[in-house]
């Protein structure tokens, strides 16, 4: 029965770390870590994250919502993806920091572009299936390709959408945990500068990354339920 | 530690190659410089251990990721009930961000490869999970009635059709895993697996431009051939397919 103490040891020391402050053995008696630390690393891990996935749905949505509506350029679109997939997170973070700077303005873009790929995909795929009987209807009604784009193939490929914009976010959220390596303080941070932080601090980095990243996984699933039509619901069950 | 295979690639290094100028060479010294030729010319014998290393942490990591997967396909595909269970389980392991996830297994397993392969390993559950239900789903219960029709019993209709049929979705499943583990595997670096990652972050710094595109290049060229390598896999076992494999 000895074996789990050790290890509930550690999450307890996380946690604490997480809400009071804890001596450090490299900052001259200056005290680590804490609630209002904590909390200034998830707001500015949220805000990379924020921008970074706007930047991406910016670029690759319309430009999914267009390919797969003239049912052009599947190669190009699935070249991307798979390209995508196999870019080390590591690789990006690191050439941006060395070669073009540090920051954000620097590191929002670099994380944008992982998220690019799995956004395009889905929107290019979910939009290319739609039914094409759907598709002419409306131009039947009148709708100009603007609005069949809009009102009915973008609302029928939601699920498809969202599963791009549900990829991104994890992959966003999991690489803004280096973003401290190019000089934007995140989580990460405890987990980079653990020299600092200590063990503690490890640990913590840890469970408020994983916590994040299942709280907005969680918020765009109820966001794709939103989104999702009733009438979608009913075939998919 | 030794590995257990492999070991004779691993050791090609040292002056195999060149002898290392010493000092910095010109195009090194400055850091806005994407790629230095000569620097790639003399240090590229550098990359033979790590990615040798890489390599093992991959293909453990799909092998026991596959072996699971595939199991828990198999029982959820007898026991209805168990399905979005386990989609939810998997889903939920594949949102923890690695190295999220390398720190929270620290306590219990510690620093180094076995922590590394274990969650690579956890991340391919998902993919492989749900394409080897997908293409289970979408056998024609035709096949399924044929076979039935000739006698075979449920086991033999499950390995001689309903998995045969299955194939192309599951080594789609396997090509993404297989390609995505190669590029998240350069994060093993923090938890001290080695790996590729060390010579983009070494010894807590990042390395120069040079070192990072070699590095990148050898993992999305790994990731290239290996999809290569399953695609024709894939073409190779399911003849009937030939038209059309995407």
């Amino acid at each position: 029965m000895s074996l789990p103490h050790p290890v509930l040891a550690s999450f307890g020391g996380a946690i604490e770390f997480i809400f009071t402050p804890q001596n450090s053995n490299v900052t001259g008696g200056n005290k680590v870590g804490g609630f209002d630390k904590s909390l200034e690393l998830v707001l500015k891990h949220l805000e990379v994250t924020v921008i970074a996935l706007a930047i991406a749905l910016i670029v690759a949505l319309p430009l999914g919502l267009y390919l797969g509506h003239r049912r052009k350029g599947e190669l190009f679109a699935v070249g991307i993806g798979n390209a995508g997939r196999a870019i080390p997170e590591l690789a990006v973070i690191a050439l941006v920091a060395v070669l073009v700077g540090v920051g954000l303005k620097t590191v929002a873009p670099a994380l944008a572009i992982l998220g690019i790929a799995p956004i395009l995909v889905n929107t290019y795929v979910g939009v290319s299936q739609v039914d094409p009987a759907a598709v002419e209807a409306a131009r039947g009604m009148g709708m100009s390709e603007l609005d069949i784009m809009r009102k009915v193939e973008l609302p029928l490929s939601v699920p498809t959408v969202m599963g791009g914009v549900r990829a991104a976010a994890i992959v966003i959220i999991a690489t803004a945990t280096i973003a401290p390596l190019a000089g934007v303080e995140t989580l990460g941070d405890f987990i980079i500068n653990n020299n600092v932080y200590g063990k503690n601090g490890l640990l913590a980095g840890a469970i408020l990354v994983a916590l994040l990243a299942l709280t907005i996984e969680g918020l765009l699933a109820l966001l794709q339920n939103r989104l999702t039509s009733d009438g979608l619901k009913l075939k998919t069950v | 530690m030794a590995s257990p295979f492999l070991i004779a690639a691993g050791e090609v290094g040292g002056d195999f190659f060149h002898e290392r100028s010493s000092g910095t060479l010109p195009c090194q010294a400055q850091s806005s410089h994407l790629f230095c030729w000569d620097w790639a010319r003399e240090n590229i014998d550098r990359y033979g251990t790590p990615t040798v290393q890489h390599l093992e942490i991959v293909l453990l990591s799909v092998v026991i990721g596959f072996v699971v997967a595939f199991a828990l396909a198999l029982i959820a595909h007898r026991t209805r009930w168990l399905q979005p269970p386990l989609l939810t389980a998997t889903g939920v392991l594949y949102t923890i961000p690695s190295i999220a996830f390398f720190f929270l297994l620290l306590p219990v397993t510690g620093f180094g490869r076995d922590t590394a392969i274990i969650v690579l390993s956890v991340y391919t559950l998902q993919i492989i999970y749900r394409n080897t239900m997908l293409g289970l789903a979408n056998v024609p219960d035709s096949a399924k009635d044929a076979a039935r029709g000739m006698g075979f019993t449920d086991r033999q209709i499950l390995w001689r059709v309903e998995l045969p049929l299955a194939i192309p979705e599951i080594i789609a499943g396997l090509r993404i895993a297989v390609v995505s583990t190669i590029a998240i595997a350069t994060l093993v670096v923090f938890i001290g697996a080695g790996g590729l990652g060390t010579q983009i972050y070494g010894s807590g710094n990042l390395t120069f431009p040079t070192s990072i595109v070699i590095a990148m290049a050898i993992v999305m060229g790994m990731a290239f051939l290996f999809d290569l390598g399953l695609l024709t896999v894939q073409r190779l076992t399911t003849p009937w397919r030939r038209v059309r494999a995407l």
